[in-house]
């Protein structure tokens, strides 16, 4: 047992945070909230070059071979910085699929791209009706002479709009989803990309008879919902880490300010309600990071409980998210209502990540479910 | 990174496990389960520690020389965690935990040869002289006046919320030898034999029906002097010291999870009608078990800290304030899981010594006393707001 950071783990959370403090300021942060693309290609450059792109891909497939211990400590530097880049959508959704389900020459035409920042992707699964439950798929897949034709409707893609090629996915039977490698230019695919509640872009997606060749099948045919769960399970760790660095951010501006305002001739933090407050959030900051750290040493387990673990986590930190993002505001006052401090954006940024995959109702109900799936009935 | 444990460790674990097989009664278990105070009564747990004891495991916080087993801060984990799950007894705190680690760090060696085996081998039962009916949070407004007459104190005063006054023969104890410009200064660490003349011990019942604590009274109470601790009004420093051990053994996880356990299994049982159909019972489960995962990963960082000689700060704080409040929302649930059963009151006890049928099946018997009892955890050892102003002090420098 041993939860410390090892040399190259230290070295790793150095550079992020040091990326995210000279290259990922204010001005930055400002410049792409108006930018219709969501994120900077230059900025994705300068990630492959410092190996974050390659950093979870396997090394037989030009990666780092990273699990997601690291991609956590880069996600929380991430936060940090509320940077945009499709990180989530690029390496741990749509990498984290292709590697797990791909065939060797599917994993190999594109693995090595997306450690270069020559391809980008994103997973389309998520439907209206179909709320938080992942196994509930109305897009279909159906054989035609050539290979496979997909037809229906998805939301919630993230930074779909900036994807070379789109996992997405289709029913192919009452037992069996499928995933489908959609280049994003094929025909029958219309993309409408929408400006994200807490910076990026997602996207709702229309197929309409979208014809596909053989091999865009990602993998052999089998039910692709236990990886979608793997593979979102995964996400949740991620995005958990960045909740946590948005929040460190938040909690450390309220602190300052609540140090140099003064109201009734003292500062606000000689009131103990005030004190009080924020050290409840600091504790609840604290409580999120161990969740995320959990989220992460357990995806790559026992299925139930990686599946308790990442639950657990995104329920939790949801809960802690909304405390201290709303509390930041409180304790700003007025002017944390407004635009011209960045207390909002940040705020912004963890109510989409309470939304995302389901809320916290949502997945203290699915740990729940799981607990007792583990019970004779 | 690693949540596993090593094979050594994994040896350690089988050991530990193999001496609570084998030293663990059906009648000391039973007598815990049955406990709805902190700790269990000295004969059980007493036998508890004297078998520790024999296996060199008596006080796993001591150093090596004054008997500790030398333990990396995973191997305590491992006992803790071990023990918690077996339902071992409570062994009272005051003498291995708490009086021990101040005598160790601030005794003679007369006071370190005299006292330490006894504490070891459970000769000596401990109690804890801290707090006072005007000085609860403001601790050291203490009044108890300890007054030099030759080799001697003269003490008067009085003492509350003592733990287990009526079984120790022994108490630690802050008292005022002068007074300083700063009401810290001027407090003096004292051992008090509790059969010395002039002392008398008063019982308080709690809301769930226990005698756990009392009012200690001390009459013209003759202590030699040679029973300070350190120096004369350097108390307050050694009491602080203390403190951190009380808040901050910091594995306390294991033993909210087996007290949820039971709770989730009485929820399963056909006893309170399947309560966990409900599905804001099973989702209630589910956010305390969430609360008690959060818990056991900051212990856990917190010993991986430790373990590389890292200080991990005030976290001491924070461990305390989640663990009471988490324990509390535990027996909450307890509550609310056994439904009409809540309403039968057990006023005998000890709850394992019954010598009727009680009204309610034994597995709730403690279901409320311990919800009752247990509005106590946010308060003794620091109130949840004094942790809230040392974490808002020490962590956030405000």
């Amino acid at each position: 047992m041993d939860l410390n950071l090892s040399d190259e783990q230290r070295l790793l959370r150095e550079s992020a945070e040091r990326f995210v403090a000279e290259s990922y300021d204010a001005d930055h942060r400002r410049k792409m909230a108006n930018d219709p693309r969501g994120f900077s290609p230059e900025v994705w450059k300068q990630f492959a070059g410092l190996g974050w792109l390659a950093l979870p891909i396997p090394e037989e497939f030009d990666g780092l071979g990273g699990g997601t211990v690291e991609i956590g400590i880069l996600m929380e530097a991430f936060g940090r910085g509320l940077v945009s880049e499709p990180y989530v959508a690029t390496i741990v959704l749509g990498a984290g699929l292709v590697e797990r389900c791909g065939s060797t020459a599917q994993k190999q035409a594109r693995l090595p791209k997306v450690a270069d920042g020559t391809l980008k992707l994103a997973l389309a699964h998520s439907e209206r009706a179909a709320r938080f439950d992942l196994a509930k798929v109305a897009t279909t897949a159906s054989r035609t002479a050539q290979g496979w034709r997909l037809a229906g409707s998805k939301i919630a893609v993230l930074d779909g709009h900036a994807a070379d090629e789109i996992i997405v996915s289709a029913r192919i039977d009452a037992h069996r989803i499928g995933l489908f490698l959609v280049p994003a230019k094929t025909p029958g695919v219309a993309i409408s990309d929408h400006e994200r509640l807490g910076g990026g872009r997602a996207c709702n997606i229309e197929l309409s008879d979208v014809n596909l060749p053989e091999d865009a099948l990602l993998g052999d045919g089998s039910d692709a919902l236990p990886a979608i769960e793997w593979a979102t399970d995964r996400a949740m760790a991620a995005l958990g880490a960045e909740a946590v660095g948005i929040m460190q951010v938040l909690l450390d501006t309220t602190l300052e300010y609540t140090k140099i305002r003064k109201q009734f001739g003292r500062p606000l933090s000689a009131n103990q309600v005030i004190r009080h407050r924020l050290a409840d959030m600091a504790m609840q900051v604290d409580e999120a990071r161990s969740m995320a750290l959990r989220a992460a040493l357990k995806v790559d387990g026992e299925p139930v409980e990686r599946a308790r673990a990442a639950s657990g986590a995104k329920a939790k930190i949801g809960k802690c998210a909304r405390f201290v993002g709303e509390q930041s505001i409180q304790l700003h006052g007025g002017m944390g209502v407004t635009e011209e401090l960045e207390v909002g954006a940040y705020f912004k940024r963890l109510v989409a990540f309470d939304t995302l995959f389901g809320g916290s109702a949502h997945h203290f109900g699915r740990h729940a479910q799981l607990g007792r799936a583990k019970l004779p009935a | 990174m690693d949540l596993s444990f090593n094979a050594k460790e994994r040896a350690f674990q089988d050991e530990v496990r193999g001496f609570i097989t084998k030293n663990l009664t059906e009648e000391m278990k039973r007598a815990t389960a049955l406990t709805p105070s902190v700790f269990s009564d000295p004969d059980i747990g007493m036998a508890w520690q004297r078998a520790l004891h024999a296996n060199g495991w008596g006080a796993p916080g001591w150093p090596v020389d004054h008997g500790g087993p030398d333990w990396t801060p995973s191997q305590r984990w491992i006992f803790e965690t071990e023990c918690a799950r077996a339902g071992v007894p409570n062994v009272n705190v005051m003498g291995v935990k708490m009086v021990g680690p101040v005598i160790i760090g601030f005794g003679s060696p007369e006071q370190k040869n005299f006292y330490l085996p006894r504490i070891l081998s459970g000769e000596d039962y401990w109690c804890q002289g801290y707090s006072e009916p005007g000085s609860g949070s403001d601790l050291s407004s203490l009044k108890t006046r300890a007054v030099r007459d030759g080799d001697d104190y003269i003490i008067n005063g009085t003492k509350i919320w003592t733990t287990h006054a009526h079984h120790a023969n022994r108490m630690f104890a802050l008292v005022r030898t002068s007074d300083g410009p700063r009401q810290q200064d001027g407090i003096s660490f004292i051992l008090i034999d509790m059969k010395t003349p002039g002392i008398t011990t008063r019982p308080i019942l709690t809301i769930g029906g226990d005698h756990e604590v009392n009012q200690v009274f001390f009459d013209d109470v003759r202590v030699p002097v040679a029973n300070r601790v350190g120096e004369e009004g350097k108390g307050w420093t050694y009491g602080k010291y203390l403190l951190e051990f009380e808040r901050g053994s910091g594995i306390a996880s294991a033993k909210l999870r087996e007290g949820l356990k039971a709770i989730a299994e009485l929820a399963e049982s056909d006893l309170t009608g399947r309560a966990i159909d409900s599905p804001d019972i099973a989702t209630r489960i589910s956010e305390v078990e969430v609360d008690i995962d959060a818990l056991e990963m900051t212990e856990l960082r917190v010993l991986s800290a430790l373990q590389t000689g890292q200080n991990p700060g005030a976290v001491s704080s924070i461990l305390k304030l989640r663990n009471s409040e988490i324990r509390q929302a535990v027996t909450r649930l307890g509550v609310d899981v056994i439904g009409h059963d809540a309403l039968a009151v057990e006023p005998m006890r000890p709850l394992y010594k019954l010598n009727h049928e009680p009204a309610t099946p034994e597995e709730m018997l403690t279901v409320v006393p311990e919800y009752l009892n247990g509005r106590a955890y946010t308060i003794f050892g620091g109130t949840s707001e004094i942790q809230r102003d040392i974490i808002a002090k020490m962590m956030l420098g405000i």
